[in-house]
């Protein structure tokens, strides 16, 4: 009875579910779990039912601008909420264009009269390090709060995202007193140098899916370089970035260094990116949205645009692989924060030969992943994002299975609150299905077969995108080779998703233009200025 | 260890120091004579700021991926170099200590530094910091002791990686000599000085009298790259030395704990005996004597603020480092004659160009073989700004990014690659 439902599930197109088959099948997964049959084959920890309460209040929910929290200027606010239900959590301020423009006056006077750029280098990176130990002491709220407004694990954003924002932090106070420019060398008598100078109001536009990572990555750089920002944050992730940014004013940020507008794309987000005093946009985010904030600066005054946009990354698994490792490996790479990451790994490529072993472990392991109240320990995977996220996942998923890929589980949503999915699998893809070609941004993993390296390099990269590689092989010979051969900015041998605040990451063709973090991610807030003198007599040249 | 954790470390370990500045400001003037403000108000702050600056290199030594000539891939990993001995003087104890630690440590090394016999006490007071702050037992060892005995058994060591020595050019010698007969180990050495100070003939006098006093005084006089040979120009030149002399004669010697006193004593028996040497050397070479000339006062080795007028290139005073609070004025008719005579030395620790002219300016900062040249200005050490000589001043730079290369080995890795997508 039991299983005829779930098949039922299956095969039907999304409406709501009807919640006695719903409730039902909950309490059978929630009964059966970890014995064999139902509770087995979806292995949700817990009944969603008993969310726990997450352990912050929400004291931050206006716009920071000038150094101060204030109304939108229309007064409007607009919901933000928790997607393991569905609930609306805090009204948050709606920024629009008028907002943007005082948040860009505020950042432009801050810039131009302001003591931040008149400090020393070392001064600001006090006040950076100052922010770090800050959001060091406050970083269990911190946590909670990106799990509430998330969904991701809460274990994850507290002993992976917050350390590594502190990191990244640290990291970026250290570059503030090394930005050097050059003396160059002259063809005729004249003395040469560069300067790097902080490029002046920068407008950074983030996204959802690592609401405090991107953060850093955006405001960690610009502040290193002696700028000021006007941060908009993502509609459907608004709070964390208002709270960090009002421990920097604690820290001693000067007013308008640091501004934070909460809104939606096509209002706050393109008047940042077609104002004619912001003089740079970087922006990270789906391509199709990447294409529009370049064509606003086009259109407008012509800033500099940094882009980090979607992908569809490989993750190629080469015969001479351990296929238990590299199961978990490709797993990883696909499902972690519920499928949402630019560089999922979400083209599965295994080779010929361990295919049959691999699919068959893939979807054990699916099978076995947790889903559920991200607070509760041992929860993999938490809800999607939001509705038009969860709902795109599902109709993917549909795509998949009338393309006929083979469902090897997983298929519909889990529940019937939130936003939760299946961890779905779908073998035997083929390079046109949609599933192979689309960015899907859920818990989706395509597997596909092949048979050679100079086969997977050119199905490899035969996409738009180019964000990311995975390579899993022993052979430094295949390593090296598929290194060179793979058309993306990151690729990860033997490893997925490492983040060192060191290594650049950014997109080749249209995952994006630019990279972040490291040395790499000062350029994109600098200016260089020549300054030339005639030498008279030189003792040298 | 990651080397953000190495940062950590010592991001906590200048919290620390800044918690005990007061006592380490005290403790500094005490064993060194220099006045306690400067102590307390500049060297305490600017060795927590190089521990902030260095803790943020830690994390940023890149390596290269190299292009090839054929089908290899190629990159270097600058590793560091292991364990550094570390020999620093007794002019700047703190200082010294954070401009060779700081580097040392950002790179991953282990270290054995050898304090100066006359300023052993706050490199321990620090160095024990450093354990509180956590780091790992053994990778700061602070031996205290003399040169021919212990510096030399450091720099003659068969299990030491690397040497960085500070101090004079006759010990540096000695070191590089007793590297080289060892196991070969890289030198850099901070050596001595007998810097110019040029005065141009359109030259603020005010300003530049009060800037090349500071240039020369500062510190008891006790700096290697103190501007010891201030040139001036003939057409200011009588006005120069008429103030010259009224700024020495105002400095105010005495107690360094005391508000006020610009000028403690020097640092011990030795040097303040040669200093008075020089200075008797100076009076029977016939140069002018303004003011000072002698030792103050019966106790300590306080000396008076001299200056020396009319001194002659080949005079003792003009050629020699005197490492004291005496201020030698010579005369210069124009631009290429200065930079002849300036550059006619031995030394070419730093120079000093006062001028309004930009043309000047460039001319004289090119043509000075010096490494470091201050323009309207002196002694301004910041952290990423590279401090070391040409000739006989020294090999090799410090603090920026050019200290890192002190403390880093390269290791080229090449490997075959097999049908490369480019080349």
């Amino acid at each position: 009875m039991a299983a005829r439902r779930i098949s039922s599930l299956l095969t039907r197109s999304l409406s709501v579910s009807s919640s006695s088959v719903s409730t039902s099948l909950f309490s059978s997964l929630g009964k059966n779990s970890g014995r064999n049959g139902i509770g087995k084959r979806f292995s949700t920890a817990a009944a969603l039912e008993d969310l726990i309460v997450p352990p912050v209040q929400i004291a931050y929910t206006q716009n920071l601008i000038d150094g101060k929290f204030v109304d939108a200027a229309s007064g409007k606010t607009f919901p933000t909420y928790d997607p393991r239900t569905g609930d609306v959590i805090a009204n948050v301020a709606e920024g629009d264009a008028e907002d943007i423009d005082r948040a860009v006056a505020a950042a432009r006077k801050a810039f131009d009269e302001g003591p931040w750029p008149k400090m020393t280098p070392y001064e600001r990176s006090r006040i950076m390090l100052r922010f770090a130990d800050l959001v060091e002491k406050h970083s269990e709220e911190l946590a909670a709060l990106e799990t509430w407004n998330n969904g991701k694990p809460h274990e994850q954003s507290a002993k992976s995202e917050l350390p590594m924002f502190i990191r990244l932090f640290h990291y970026y106070a250290g570059w503030a007193d090394k930005i050097h420019g050059l003396t160059v060398p002259a063809d005729g008598p004249h003395h040469v140098q560069t300067l790097h100078e902080p490029i002046g109001v920068a407008g950074q536009i983030i996204p959802w899916n690592f609401p405090l990572i991107m953060f850093a990555w955006k405001v960690g750089p610009a502040l290193a370089c002696g700028n000021t920002i006007v941060l908009k944050t993502a509609e459907q992730t608004p709070l964390t970035a208002l709270y960090v940014a009002k421990l920097f004013h604690e820290a001693g940020l000067p007013p308008g260094v640091l501004n934070v507008v909460s809104g939606y794309g096509p209002t706050a987000g393109a008047a940042l990116a077609s104002h004619m005093d912001v003089d740079k946009v970087a922006f990270t985010g789906s391509t199709d949205t990447g294409k529009i904030v370049l064509e606003l600066a086009a259109k407008s005054n012509l800033k500099p645009v940094t882009l980090e946009l979607g992908g569809k990354s490989p993750f190629i698994i080469c015969e001479d692989a351990d296929v238990d490792k590299a199961v978990e490996l490709a797993h990883f790479a696909l499902f972690f924060n519920q499928g949402q990451c630019c560089c999922a790994g979400s083209r599965t490529f295994v080779h010929e030969r361990v295919y049959d072993e691999f699919i068959e472990k893939a979807k054990a392991r699916a099978l076995r992943r947790v889903v559920g109240d991200p607070f509760r320990k041992g929860v993999e995977q938490g809800p999607q994002i939001d509705t038009e996220q969860f709902e795109k996942v599902l109709r993917y998923i549909r795509a998949g299975i009338e393309s006929n890929a083979t469902l090897e589980c997983g298929g519909d949503r889990l529940g019937t609150k939130g936003y939760f999915v299946q961890p779905t699998v779908f073998s035997n893809v083929m390079d046109d299905m949609l599933i192979a070609k689309d960015e899907i941004f859920g818990p989706v993993q395509s597997i596909l077969k092949f048979k050679d390296i100079d086969e997977v390099i050119r199905r490899a990269n035969n996409t738009r995108y180019g964000l990311a590689a995975g390579v899993f092989t022993k052979s430094v010979e295949t390593a090296n080779t598929l290194t060179r051969a793979l058309r993306a900015g990151t690729v990860w041998v033997n490893c997925f998703d490492v983040f060192d605040a060191a290594i650049p990451f950014g997109g080749y063709k249209m995952s994006g233009i630019g990279r972040e973090k490291g040395i790499y991610s000062l350029h994109n807030y600098l200016q260089v200025k020549a300054v030339v003198t005639p030498l008279k007599n030189p003792a040298w040249l | 260890m990651t080397p953000y954790e190495r940062s950590r470390i010592m991001l906590r370990f200048a919290d620390l120091v800044e918690k005990h500045s007061e006592e380490l400001a005290a403790l500094e003037t005490w064993n060194n004579g220099k006045p306690h403000e400067q102590s307390a108000k500049s060297e305490l702050p600017m060795f927590i700021r190089l521990f902030h600056y260095y803790a943020g290199w830690a994390d940023k030594i890149h390596g290269l991926t190299v292009p090839a000539d054929g089908p290899h891939h190629v990159q270097t990993l600058h590793e560091p170099i292991g364990v550094a001995g570390q020999i620093i003087p007794w002019n700047f104890p703190l200082i010294m200590f954070a401009w060779k630690v700081g580097p040392a440590l950002a790179c991953g090394n282990t270290i054995v530094l050898k304090t100066a016999e006359q300023t052993p006490l706050t490199a321990l007071y620090v160095a024990k910091l450093f354990h509180e702050a956590g780091l790992p037992p053994g990778v700061l060892n602070v031996v205290s002791g003399y040169g021919p005995t212990a510096g030399a058994a450091l720099a003659s060591h068969m299990d030491v990686d690397k040497v960085a020595f500070t101090g004079s050019t006759d010990t540096g010698k000695i070191v590089l000599e007793l590297a080289a007969k060892s196991n070969l180990k890289p030198v850099t050495l901070e050596l001595g000085g007998k810097s110019p100070f040029i005065i141009c003939e359109d030259a603020d006098v005010d300003k530049a009298v009060e800037l090349a006093h500071f240039a020369l005084f500062f510190n008891q006089g006790q700096c290697c790259c103190a501007g010891s040979r201030t040139f001036v120009h003939e057409r200011v030149y009588d006005e120069f030395i008429e103030k010259a002399k009224a700024r020495a004669l105002r400095r105010v010697v005495g107690d360094p704990f005391r508000k006020g006193v610009e000028q403690g004593p020097q640092i011990d028996t030795e040097q303040f005996e040669k200093v008075l040497r020089y200075i008797r050397a100076g009076i029977e070479s016939n140069a002018t004597l303004e003011c000072g000339g002698d030792r103050l006062g019966t106790k300590g080795y306080f000396v008076q603020p001299t200056v020396f007028s009319n001194v002659m290139d080949d005079m003792l005073i003009a050629k020699d480092e005197i490492f004291g609070p005496v201020q030698s004025i010579l005369k210069f008719k124009d631009i290429d004659e200065v930079i002849r005579r300036a550059n006619n030395t031995r030394y070419g620790l730093a120079a000093g160009v006062f001028t309004k002219s930009v043309e000047t300016a460039n001319t004289l900062t090119r043509a000075l073989r010096a490494g470091t040249v201050w323009v309207n200005c002196f002694d301004v050490f910041d952290a990423a700004i590279p401090f070391g000589g040409y000739k006989m001043s020294g090999i090799g730079r410090e603090k920026g990014i050019y200290s890192l290369h002190n403390y880093l080995q390269v290791k080229a890795v090449v490997t075959p690659l097999k049908n490369p997508a480019w080349l």
